[in-house]
């Protein structure tokens, strides 16, 4: 941005703050200026925004905003330009006036990554008093990422107004971005701002720091190299800690994909290749939830996952109790025939999910309340994740308390433990087998819930799995729910902490063969089960 | 009925499926060869690789009913054997390729070259001389075998736990293999073959001489197979597969048995797998993954189990059913087909087509009980699975 | 489990006996082989996978086929004759793509073959089209360093997509530091070997080229996500240029997004990601992304608009996306049809001489010309992911780019032309004036 305009910019922005009521028009610059955005050119919209933005007409603002979010509309014709409101509401861009109806021919003004910084720089500046706290602290990051100098009066006039503690440091940091920068700023600005930055300790602060360049007084470029080893050194701790939580988010996904198997692999002794396809089954569930609520109820899209849960589980578990009926009760007895028909089985529900739904990939969007990150020290936890994560303990508590205190558990149990003698007892076993595998099926489906939010809805989604969880499972220990939370945390975490030393791919083998080989020592897994089931 | 006409008439079985594969491997050559092209008893050329590779599909369904059938092993990771047998022919013919490769490299193989490598990595040389190529053949699937086998039955993983860990081990091969900087090719493996032997083998003659030389092996393993399980050792399989710690508790050491045969098994797979790469004209990493594994337990599954010429028909049978019906009409409903043989076997067809045929024969031959429970005493016949 | 007895076994023979019958009989049958059509037809090869993992994509271009030869057949055919598809599904399996290129040719006694989609599978096919004298159209984007007498080569080579994109971002977000992400295979592996040695010789120094391969189908993106945000923290303006195939996009992108990668911070180009990759991902947050295709669904030409419009029709769905390999079918089938026109004749030699030098109109307004290194010329576009799953075209080259059949970034290469014209060679070494390999 031209220096010239730091003053007109410093005007605006006093001018939209100071003086409520409207300024007229500036006749010709204002005009021909918002008439450019109507060129399709980048270079004349880029002009464009810098013009408006330091006009001081009170039409910047909203023009800006308009521009951010598409609804900036230019007739290339008429090189008109109109500003559509949110409510659907529209006027025209350089008087102000109302207007009907925007013509046909006009088409939201377009943007490109370029621009969009500018637009962020000219938005940071012009929001930088906003009443809204989010808008104030994101202009205030704005500011800080593009540093101009221009920004520097109403950064300082913003921060002397400023009551709330987090808007006066990101602020400050603002400021002490800007200083830095700022050729004529003396030498004990610059290092009161190196020393502000480096409190931030954030990866921006370093790219910040990093990025000073050599013409700095010497006693500030120390400072900064100083800056940037401490704030190395304590990104690397933290990484750690994010390795740690990734492990956990990782773990998470493997043992939501496990839990289903362990019961019907560990508690019943099945082996169920098509697992994954309940899993695969849950996520097109969801996939179908939303696709109803997106044309009925758009309304309730936030509690689509809410509503697509129990379905899932229904349905899943519901198909998996079929299957039980059907296949697995012939096969009782036999698990590596099991295994073979499950398998084909597996490829029947693919081919037929492709069949009905085609081949390509489903959109199944994310709430909002899953959408995004929160920062916690240094790391970034993103939502959807951590949900995902508090959800698995969730399930899995559920299991484990169902599996103790109903009546059904008890039976599970009993099945489990001794066929004949529970059968003796009067507990219909053939009964218990079908809602065990019910059971399984309606939790693999729930976990399909949860894998639709961070993976590919496909027909080949539960594929990519199954491997994992049978790893999952034998490692834990067959017919131990604990051995199967543990051992899935414990691959998840030491998956992301081979990832970063060893690559992806690489990583992933370390961990087969550190399976194969661990199967070799503890041939039932982690935690085993003892006595004579064991031979059984 | 008497365990003399029993082996009797399974001989006769043996033979007449040794006849067979013998008058293939001799007929369709030559008249692939000798008769004008296009003429109706002409087999033509594309029929030849196509029949080549079922053959030595056939050869990999031995390899797995012999520990699956007669040792109750189900491996799930068998096609590991057969790319590995594959990867060390298809190094051979690489290396055979010479200058003719398209960078015209009289030592590096293509894909090496345009990844800008200087020089062959260790585990190349070697073979450009076909001897080594072909020892290593049985060498390195024998190797891995033995190791893996070394590991897991001394430590007594049986049942579903060593299906698992085999599919795990194929899993991490495809993985390994999948990557650039291993050196075989990548995800494209080795393929633009030249010549085998100074033979080249797109030519017509070539063809057919791999296609009898694939004959020629599976009556090779077969009749391994068949002398192994036909001897003490096979009967002590047998024990093994149907009470595994009784037979250890009669001071057997399982975990030898079970090293040989699975060794042997490997072995065999490797010879299929360096047989079919020559017909097919690639190998790549995908001859790892653990679908192809499974695919192949069920052609046994579909033959018969523990049957031996079960297992061979069964490769040929459901291999022919996929070439058949990947075309035309019926192509996007294959993986229907598939699916629901696999699970028509298992449910309807517990002892596969080779297996129910002999139960009728015996049943029909022989109504009286008496005959018909030794029958069923019997283990080759009636296999049993080890729980 | 007790053994069976034989009473079971004799009791229940009867239904196995039925079915075992049954079995047999069904395959009987099947060996009477069929596909036995009138010589008045002129038969079309289709092999692309129906079914397996590469359903997802080829089956769009097996149907765009259908629909081509539909419209043709419309105008009456070509040379008198109608146009038969013969539809085969190698299933994603890639020996089964050499054994259903051979039925084919020698079965259905096709004229043409337009498939694959993997270099695998075209690496497997190659021979066989080699022995038997057949044509392939190649319809995607691919890592180059091959140029065959009988393929065709009708997607981006690595400087029609690869390198136009590298130096869009250099200009125009005066990039200067790189994360060059793939999945570890052939095509990302050479198009990432490229883009180094292209980069470097621009100056761009070793510390500043970050390389990263994941698995196919990754889907644990947060350690990778999470370096590329710390990789981008180091001062300088980053971009990622993505060769992730396939399914690993949707969860990358999904993790870009919920990390807040926006881009105009990082922006990531990706040379795999296409209208239909994006129809899985609610694509708000990852506006500004960049893809670089030699086609887009968005741009308006009228020929796009026709082509949509029919497309969508024959398909029967009016939300059908169309994408660039289907454009390159577009182009391929066109030349086809030039070059059987042209000789009179569908006898593969004959159309192998006579496609060189063709030109067909691609649906963006300009005309591809097939070179003799059987690679054609081809505009390029960088688009920026829209909120509808769209492309905004940004950026495009000012002419077509000609298809370099060999890179000359690399050291092996450099030399090399394909020229099946001049000097019926398809890597013709200019140093030593000699034509390698099998070719001589």
């Amino acid at each position: 941005m031209p220096t010239n305009l730091s003053a007109r910019l410093c005007t605006l922005v006093l001018s939209l703050v100071l003086i409520a009521f409207a300024l007229p028009a500036f006749a010709g610059p204002f005009e021909d200026a918002v008439a450019k955005f109507a060129n399709d050119d980048y270079s004349d919209t880029e002009e464009a925004i810098g013009a408006v933005a330091s006009s001081g007409n009170k039409l910047a603002f909203p023009i800006i905003n308009a521009l951010q979010d598409g609804r900036l509309m230019a007739d290339p014709d008429s090189k008109k330009v109109y500003v559509t409101g949110t409510d659907g509401k529209s006027i025209d861009a350089a008087t102000g006036e109302a207007v009907a109806s925007v013509p046909d021919s006009a088409s939201a003004v377009r943007l490109n990554n370029r621009l969009r910084r500018s637009v962020d720089a000219a938005l940071g500046s012009l929001t930088l008093q906003s009443p809204d706290l989010g808008a104030r602290l994101q202009a205030a990051q704005s500011v800080f990422k593009s540093h101009e100098e221009t920004a520097l009066d109403p950064v300082e006039s913003a921060l002397a107004k400023e009551t709330n503690r987090s808007a006066k440091t990101a602020l400050g940091e603002a400021r002490a971005a800007i200083l830095l920068f700022k050729s004529d700023a003396t030498e004990v600005q610059k290092l009161e701002a190196v020393a502000t930055i480096k409190a931030r300790g954030d990866q921006e602060a370093l790219a910040l720091l990093s990025d000073i360049g050599t013409d700095q007084p010497a006693s500030v470029a120390k400072a900064a190299t100083s800056a940037i080893g401490s704030i190395q050194n304590s990104l690397a701790v933290w990484s750690t800690v994010q390795n740690a939580w990734y492990g956990l988010s990782l773990g998470s996904v493997l043992l939501l994909a496990a839990i289903g198997l362990a019961i019907t692999f560990g508690v019943m002794g099945v082996i169920n290749m098509a697992h994954g396809e309940m899993v695969m089954i849950g996520a097109y569930t969801t996939f179908v939830v939303q696709e109803v609520i997106r044309t009925r109820y758009p309304a309730l899209f936030d509690y689509s996952l809410l509503i697509a849960v129990p379905l899932a589980f229904l349905v899943a578990g519901a198909i998996g109790v079929l299957i039980e009926r059907s296949i697995i009760r012939f096969l009782y007895g036999r698990p590596l025939e099991t295994l073979l028909a499950t398998w084909g089985l597996s490829l029947v529900l693919q081919q037929a999910v492709r069949t009905m739904f085609g081949p390509t990939n489903r959109e199944v969007g994310n709430p909002s309340w899953m959408s995004g990150a929160f920062d916690l020290g240094q790391i970034t936890i993103t939502y959807n994740r951590l949900w995902i994560l508090v959800f698995t303990l969730a399930v899995f508590m559920i299991l484990l308390a169902m599996l103790r205190y109903t009546a059904l558990g008890l039976e599970m149990r009993a099945v489990t433990q001794n066929r004949r003698m529970a059968a003796s007892m009067g507990i219909a076993t053939s009964r218990v087998d079908a809602l065990t595998f019910g059971l399984g099926s309606g939790i693999a489906g729930i976990a399909g819930v949860a894998l639709s939010q961070i993976d590919n809805v496909s027909p080949n989604l539960g594929q990519s799995y199954i491997i994992d969880s049978f790893m999952v499972v034998v490692f834990g220990g067959v017919g131990n729910l604990w051995g199967t939370l543990v051992g899935a945390f414990t691959l998840g975490i030491s998956n992301k902490f081979l990832e970063p030393v060893a690559g992806a791919v690489l990583g992933k083998i370390a961990i087969l063969v550190l399976i194969i080989l661990f199967i070799q020592k503890r041939p039932r897994g982690l935690f085993a089960l003892k006595g004579r089931a064991v031979e059984a | 009925m008497t365990p003399h006409m029993l082996t009797r008439s399974l001989d006769r079985g043996a033979a007449i499926f040794l006849a067979i594969v013998a008058a293939c491997g001799i007929l369709i050559p030559l008249s692939n060869l000798l008769l004008p092209a296009g003429s109706f008893l002409q087999v033509p050329t594309y029929l030849v690789a196509l029949w080549g590779k079922y053959v030595c599909y056939a050869i990999l369904a031995l390899s797995i009913d012999l520990i699956w059938g007669y040792c109750g092993i189900l491996s799930l990771g068998h096609g590991a054997f057969f790319a590995l047998g594959g990867y060390a022919m298809g190094m051979y013919l690489m290396r055979q390729i010479g200058t003719r490769g398209v960078y015209g490299n009289p030592i590096l193989p293509d894909f090496m070259v345009f990844l800008n490598w200087q020089k062959l990595p260790w585990y190349w040389h070697g073979f450009d001389m076909f001897w080594f190529a072909a020892l290593m053949v049985l060498f390195v699937p024998g190797l891995l075998a033995f190791c893996f086998g070394w590991l897991a039955f001394r430590s007594r993983v049986t049942g579903v736990y060593l299906s698992i860990i085999t599919q795990a081990m194929t899993y991490a091969l495809l993985l390994a293999f999948f990557r650039n900087d291993f050196g075989f090719g990548g995800n494209n493996g080795l393929t633009d073959f030249k010549d085998i032997l100074g033979f080249n083998v797109q030519a017509e003659g070539t063809r057919a001489a791999l296609f009898a030389l694939s004959c020629l092996a599976l009556i090779f393993s077969f009749l391994i197979c068949r002398s192994v399980v036909s001897s003490k050792l096979g009967k002590v399989l047998i024990a093994i597969r149907d009470a595994e710690s009784r037979s250890r508790f009669l001071g057997y050491r399982v975990e030898s048995y079970k090293l040989f045969v699975f060794t042997l098994s490997a072995c065999m797979a490797g010879v299929a797998g360096a047989l079919y790469v020559p017909q097919v004209g690639i190998i790549n990493p995908s001859e790892f993954a653990p679908g192809n594994s499974i695919e192949a337990v069920i052609w046994v599954a579909v033959g018969g189990r523990g049957t031996l010429v079960g297992a061979a028909l069964g490769a040929i049978v459901v291999n022919y059913a996929k070439t058949f019906f990947t075309s035309g009409v019926l192509a996007p409903y294959w993986l229907f087909m598939l699916g629901a043989l696999f699970i028509l076997v298992t449910l309807l067809l517990p002892k596969g087509i080779v297996g129910t045929f002999n139960a009728w024969r015996e049943a029909s031959r022989e109504r009286r009980p008496a005959a018909a429970s030794a029958a069923a005493e019997d283990g080759v016949t009636e296999p049993k699975m080890a729980e | 489990m007790p053994t069976k007895s034989i009473h079971d076994i004799a009791a229940s023979f009867s239904r196995r006996g039925v079915l075992a019958a049954s079995a047999g009989l069904m395959l009987g049958l099947a060996s009477i082989s069929g596909a036995k059509a009138a010589d008045d037809t002129i038969k079309v090869g289709v092999l692309h996978s129906l079914s397996g993992t590469m359903a997802i994509s080829e089956t769009t271009l097996k149907d765009t086929i259908l629909f081509l030869i539909d419209e043709q057949n419309k105008k009456g055919g070509v040379l008198g004759k109608k146009l038969e598809a013969v539809v085969v599904d190698p299933a994603s399996n890639w020996p089964l793509f050499a054994e259903k290129a051979r039925e084919l040719i020698t079965k259905d006694k096709v004229s043409v073959v337009f498939g694959c989609w993997t270099s695998v599978s075209r690496k497997s096919v190659l021979p066989v089209f080699k022995e038997l004298n057949n044509i392939l159209f190649y319809p995607v984007q691919y890592e180059g360093e091959e140029s065959e007498r009988n393929v065709f080569y009708t997607g981006a080579a690595p400087n029609q997509q690869a390198i136009p994109a590298v130096d869009y971002l250099m200009k125009e977000e005066k990039v200067k530091r790189w994360v060059l992400a793939g999945t570890d295979y052939v095509y990302p592996r050479t198009t990432n070997k490229i883009l180094e040695a292209y980069l470097k010789s621009k100056g761009v120094a070793q510390e500043d080229i970050m390389i990263n391969y994941t698995p196919f189908g990754h889907s644990d993106w947060q350690t990778i996500v999470a370096d590329i945000k710390k990789f981008g923290s180091a001062g300088k303006k980053t971009a990622v240029v993505s060769t992730i195939n396939g399914d690993a996009n949707v969860p990358f992108y999904k993790e870009l997004g919920n990390q807040g990668i926006k881009a105009k911070d990082i922006p990531v180009v990706a040379f795999s990601v296409g209208e239909e990759e994006l129809a899985g991902i609610d694509t708000k947050p990852l506006v500004g992304h960049l893809a670089a295709w030699n086609y887009f669904e968005s741009i308006k030409t009228p020929a796009n608009e026709k082509f949509i419009k029919d497309w969508q029709a024959f398909t029967k769905n009016p939300k059908r996306t169309t994408n660039d390999p289907m454009e390159a079918h577009v182009i391929g089938f066109n030349m086809w049809i030039k070059a059987v026109e042209k000789v009179k004749s569908t006898d593969p030699d004959k159309v192998i001489d006579a496609l060189p030098g063709i030109e067909a109109p691609n649906l963006t307004g300009g005309v591809s010309k097939m070179l003799p290194n059987h690679h054609i010329t081809k505009p390029v576009f960088i688009g920026e992911i829209k909120g509808n799953g769209q492309f905004d075209v940004v950026w495009k080259t000012p002419g077509l780019v000609a298809g370099d059949a060999w890179s000359k970034e690399l050291d092996g290469s450099k030399d090399l032309i394909g020229d099946w014209v001049g000097k019926k060679c398809g890597n013709f070494n200019t140093k030593t004036n000699k034509c390698l390999g099998s070719g001589s």
